[in-house]
């Protein structure tokens, strides 16, 4: 690392030998981990899972959302046996089996790749279901993100990474957010916040259990990144897909023989 | 964690005005450095990122660009980027961060930009 300061300091591919059209000659190697770009999302029925709220939304990051800006990472040690790679091929391959009960992830049949669009049922408690999606942004052998459309709770996205640290492998979730209109912040605060932590620390136990760690603890780390309110884009609220999953019937399910299972991959 | 390969360099450009140019890879692991250039730079009121020498990007890295720029309005400071090949500009897009990082192609129209 070197951090210098100065006017005779300059990094441009100019000055460093190479024009712009060759610098963009060669495909950086992170080309194929990220997604292409997509201005609104498109995906197909999926069995098992109502799919609304979904097809024809953008995308949502931390920018676009409107409540204070958490980070929040939930991490486990996994011991020193398992791969960092292997981890992560676990759980993006059975990615939806870790899911608490009650809770439904319908993603691609091939996995988790840069560019699917996965179709989610939520249980918000009540019985209600809140139907909602989210787009793989980015993945590769030791990471993958998920991002969220417009009406998802929070706008924003959930790193799932594995890594070396000393001898050991570290496992974790990592959601940067902030909650998407004034009705979800509302709805963190009274408890949204708490069932978050204990829905990823669940998923991250059960991988855990998985990968045959011994008692897995998952350790929960919070931040409050920006505690300002984005009140310009507290108009959200017209796709908050909680409040339409109430108005929208439950057509989608009675086909769907795989429901009884706590998820759908 | 590995040890990050990036640099960050800072030119200053009067008191308003700072460059970062970043060279290597733009991951969560290296936002100590991203912060250390920041606070090289100071209070200027605009901080123009230079991207000409990005090799590499996950999406750690955008998350840690996102902190940046929470730093940055809680600064009251504007942050633009230029030298962005069609894969890093396609990713701000996607992302879109470009609606709060303004995108020029190059450092002459990014300074003539923020200093409109």
């Amino acid at each position: 690392m070197t951090d210098t300061a100065g006017p005779d300091k300059v990094a441009s591919a100019e000055q460093i030998g190479l024009s712009a059209r060759e610098a963009q000659a060669t495909p950086p190697r992170d080309s194929a981990s990220w997604a292409r770009k997509v201005d609104r999302l498109e995906v197909a029925q999926r069995d098992g899972v109502r799919g609304t709220n979904v097809a024809g939304r953008r995308l949502t990051g931390p920018v676009q959302g409107f409540g204070k800006m958490w980070q929040k990472t939930y991490r486990m040690q996994a011991g020193s046996q398992i791969a960092p790679e292997h981890a992560i091929a676990v759980w993006k391959e059975h990615f939806p089996e870790f899911w608490p009960k009650g809770n439904r992830f319908a993603g691609a049949l091939t996995g988790i790749n840069p560019g699917d669009v996965a179709l989610l049922d939520l249980a918000l408690g009540g019985g209600v279901k809140l139907s909602t999606g989210v787009f793989v942004l980015y993945a590769d052998q030791e990471s993958f993100t998920l991002m969220t459309p417009q009406g998802h709770m929070f706008a924003g996205w959930i790193t799932f990474s594995a890594e070396r640290e000393g001898d050991e492998t570290a496992i974790q979730a990592q959601v940067l957010m902030r909650a998407n209109d004034p009705l979800y912040e509302a709805g963190m605060i009274m408890g949204g916040h708490a069932k978050e932590d204990k829905f990823w620390a669940a998923t991250l136990t059960a991988l855990g259990q998985r990968l045959g760690v011994p008692d897995p603890k998952v350790h929960t780390t919070t931040t409050c990144v920006d505690s300002k309110r984005q009140w310009r884009h507290a108009r959200n609220i017209w796709h908050n897909s909680a409040v339409r999953s109430v108005f929208q019937p439950p057509r989608r399910r009675a086909s769907a023989p795989a429901q009884k299972s706590s998820s759908n991959g | 964690m590995g040890v990050p390969e990036i640099t960050m360099d800072v030119r200053r450009f009067g008191d308003s005005v700072a460059v970062v140019d970043i060279k290597g890879e733009v991951t969560a692991a290296c936002e100590p450095v991203l912060m250390s250039a920041y606070e090289q730079a100071g209070a200027t009121s605009k901080l123009v990122l230079n991207f000409a020498g990005l090799e590499y990007m996950n999406s750690g890295g955008i998350g840690m660009l996102v902190t940046l720029l929470v730093r940055a309005n809680r600064q009251r400071q504007q942050l633009a980027a230029f030298g962005l090949s069609d894969h890093y500009r396609e990713i701000f897009e996607l992302t879109r961060l470009d609606e709060a990082i303004t995108i020029y192609d190059s450092e002459e129209s990014a300074l003539d930009g923020v200093v409109r």
